[in-house]
């Protein structure tokens, strides 16, 4: 169905409020995914005997999801309340599960990331530098696998919202996040490894990139309405940004990641720039789509539209005998009435319509 | 509408944990407190604003800021007809809309002879301003014209399927005896997560100076949980003068509005429809509902909201698919002889 050009609203004012959120929670988007497959890039690393690989990816996850804590706190209304989130445990809420997969992600990336950091002071620690080193591989397999979680919880976290951009997104979003995740961690072991060590990371970031522009592109052709907002602006461009970025990531990671370092780093830059635009862009076009109410009221009013039209179809070709009831009981619902709160025609009204809300005309 | 467009009836993995028992359902006769583990609650309380009969006095905006010391925030003009408050956000619980519309006062048919209970009395003084009175008021046809101010009082709606209360990841949201959902101050951390998921645009976190009362928490319409609790009326019904915010029973004002929406429709006004009542709409109905004389986006309102959480249980699904083709695809590219 074509969207209608005109609607109704309010003095053009937003009918739902877009997220109270600073740049601090599209940093997280992107910190996260980049630490969850660093995890996994380190973890594979460690045994598969690939030591440098391995430390660029626990030290990846150690700094980016430090980072993306620090990011967390740091918007919230009341930081020194950071610990309420262990309240309670909420399938409910997504935050509230990323909260809990984070408290489980966070111990072993910091454990394995800790051991790489004291492998490169200038002295041992004593104890603390063996015990780490016995609990690096148990911690940084224990992140691993917490770590996809961490990569696609993010999407729910969005689009769980009544944001018309990031709820519309709901089916792909997961995939595009974990894809974009991919992209930003190979890019990043790129950037990081040797040549010899890095095909794991090469192979990690054109899968993600592939996956990330294919499965972007059939989210916007399933979102609707909403869609537009992933194209206009200052969303748009970087949407745009985050393809271009992306497909000469991958372009470059093909013809020159296995053979230039300079070319590998360079690929490796741009695949992480570009998952960054990806986040920034997809968390930028959700606070335009809840900004204009068009995006909430044109698909709403054509739901209630086709759903009325639908119960008006029903009530025609029912028999006629059981139509001109129908009617009857519609008509005695809304004109005549019945006894005072009788619930007997309004439940036929319900029955009839699902749910739109009893109007007679 | 099928099952799987609705995502209603779907049996969901967590319809057994608590708190969340028929969570997209939302028949139950009780309303939705036993459903949040209270037990023997009393009975579910909610507001009908009748738009037909406000005046747009703004007494309800002023008792409620007075009663629950919600601060000031802001004097504009806004160049919206007499709203110069704009929206329902953390420090506006209460929000009286204005609509000029270039439409007859009452029906647009004519030839009803129209009686209500209580008739305006006529304007004393001629200001000069279009006229106006109650839609419908008898005055004959000379004091009708081709205007109508359409004046409605917002206010949270108190879902029965609340979104803000299920996302908010630290319970500080929570449903009280009376079904109705309230933020507890001493426990948001100001995560802002409810003000997305809400799909009406209702609660906001609270921005202003430090030191700003609960400044930075979530903020919105408590349905006067402390005066409920000692038997009183909430402060904006209290004060409203036109009884066109009307507290009480939510079974009870469902019947009072279907009866009202009777009066109107045999008075002629067909325009009329209630909005949000509806215990099958998108929110399993709302606690407090509006008879409403055009349609719900007129007055700012989404036209068919549905609680976010609906599709919660398919969005988990696909989170967790994603998931584990990561994981797949990190085995896979570790896969195979190093060079």
């Amino acid at each position: 169905m074509v969207p209608d050009a005109e609607f109704t609203s309010y003095y053009g004012r937003n009918v739902v409020k877009p997220a109270p959120w600073a740049h601090d929670i599209p940093a997280y988007l992107f910190l996260g995914g980049l630490a969850a497959g660093s995890s996994l890039l380190g973890a594979g690393a460690d045994l598969s005997g690939r030591p440098v690989l391995r430390r660029a990816g626990r030290l990846g996850a150690l700094g980016a999801i430090s980072l993306s804590m620090v990011a967390l706190v740091h918007d919230l209304g009341r930081p020194s309340r950071f610990l309420n989130m262990l309240r309670v445990i909420k399938p409910t809420s997504p935050m509230s599960v990323g909260t809990w997969i984070l408290t489980a992600y966070g111990p072993g990336a910091g454990v394995a990331g800790a051991a790489e950091l004291a492998r490169l002071m200038p002295f041992r620690l004593g104890v603390i530098s063996r015990l780490l080193d016995f609990a690096a591989r148990p911690g940084g397999l224990a992140a691993a696998a917490v770590a996809p979680a961490v990569a696609s919880y993010t999407a729910v976290l969005l689009t769980d919202t009544a944001t018309p951009a990031w709820h519309d997104a709901h089916r792909e979003l997961p995939f595009v996040f974990v894809s974009s995740a991919a992209a930003a961690s190979g890019g990043f072991g790129m950037l990081t490894a040797p040549l010899a060590e890095a095909g794991p990371a090469r192979r990690m970031a054109v899968v993600g990139a592939l996956a990330e522009l294919v499965v972007e592109h059939r989210m916007e052709q399933s979102m609707g309405l909403s869609a537009e907002a992933l194209h206009e602006g200052k969303p748009g461009k970087l949407m745009q940004a985050s393809k271009v970025l992306t497909a000469a990531g991958a372009l470059g990671t093909v013809l020159l990641g296995g053979r230039s370092r300079t070319g590998a780093a360079l690929s490796g830059a741009a695949l992480m720039a570009g998952s960054a635009c990806t986040r920034f862009g997809v968390f930028e076009a959700g606070l335009e789509s809840a900004k204009d109410p068009r995006y909430t009221v044109v698909p709403q009013r054509e739901r209630l539209n086709r759903r009325r039209a639908a119960a008006a179809a029903d009530t025609a070709s029912a028999g006629s005998a059981a139509a001109a009831s129908a009617s009857q009981a519609n008509s005695a619902s809304a004109a005549s009435g019945g006894p005072p709160g009788s619930p007997q025609p309004t439940a036929a009204v319900h029955t009839n319509v699902g749910h739109t809300n009893e109007e007679i005309r | 509408m099928s099952p799987q467009q609705s995502g209603f009836s779907e049996t969901n993995l967590w319809d057994n944990l608590p708190g969340t028992k028929n969570g997209f359902s939302s028949t139950d006769p009780g309303g939705p407190a036993p459903d949040a583990g209270w037990e023997a609650p009393p009975s579910r309380k909610g507001f009908f604003t009748d738009t037909s009969i406000c005046i747009g006095c703004k007494a309800c905006e002023v008792a409620c800021k007075t009663w629950n010391g919600v601060p000031e925030d802001g004097l504009d003009m806004l160049g919206s007809s007499y709203d110069n408050t704009g929206a329902l956000g953390a420090s506006t619980w209460r929000h009286v809309a204005f609509i000029e519309q270039r439409k007859p006062l009452g029906s647009q048919d004519t030839g009803v002879t129209i009686t209500l209970p209580e008739p305006a009395p006529p304007p004393q003084v001629d200001l000069g301003m279009p006229a106006f009175g109650l839609p419908g008021a008898p005055g004959g046809g000379d004091e009708r014209s081709e205007f109508r101010w359409l004046m409605s009082s917002d206010v949270c709606k108190h879902c029965t399927n609340a979104a803000c209360l299920d996302v908010c990841p630290t319970g500080s949201l929570f449903r009280t005896e009376f079904g109705t959902v309230v933020v507890q101050e001493d426990i948001c951390n100001g995560c802002g997560y409810c003000v997305p998921a809400c799909p009406y645009g209702v609660i906001d976190r609270r921005i202003g100076e430090q030191g700003t009362k609960n400044v930075g928490i979530a903020q919105k319409c408590t349905l006067c949980y402390d005066r409920l609790g000692v038997d009183e009326t909430p402060a904006c019904a209290k004060a409203c003068p036109t009884q066109s915010i009307q507290f009480g029973d939510v079974d009870e004002l469902r019947e009072r509005a279907a009866k009202r929406l009777e009066t109107l429709h045999a008075g002629g006004l067909g325009e009329a429809r209630l909005y949000g009542e509806d215990p099958n709409n998108g929110v399993g109905g709302t606690g407090a509902f509006f008879l409403l004389l055009d349609e719900p986006e007129v007055y700012g309102f989404p036209p068919d909201p549905i609680v976010t959480t609906a599709d919660l249980p398919r969005m988990w699904k696909n989170a967790g698919m994603a998931a584990v083709g990561l994981l797949a695809a990190a085995v896979t590219v570790f896969a195979g002889r190093r060079p």
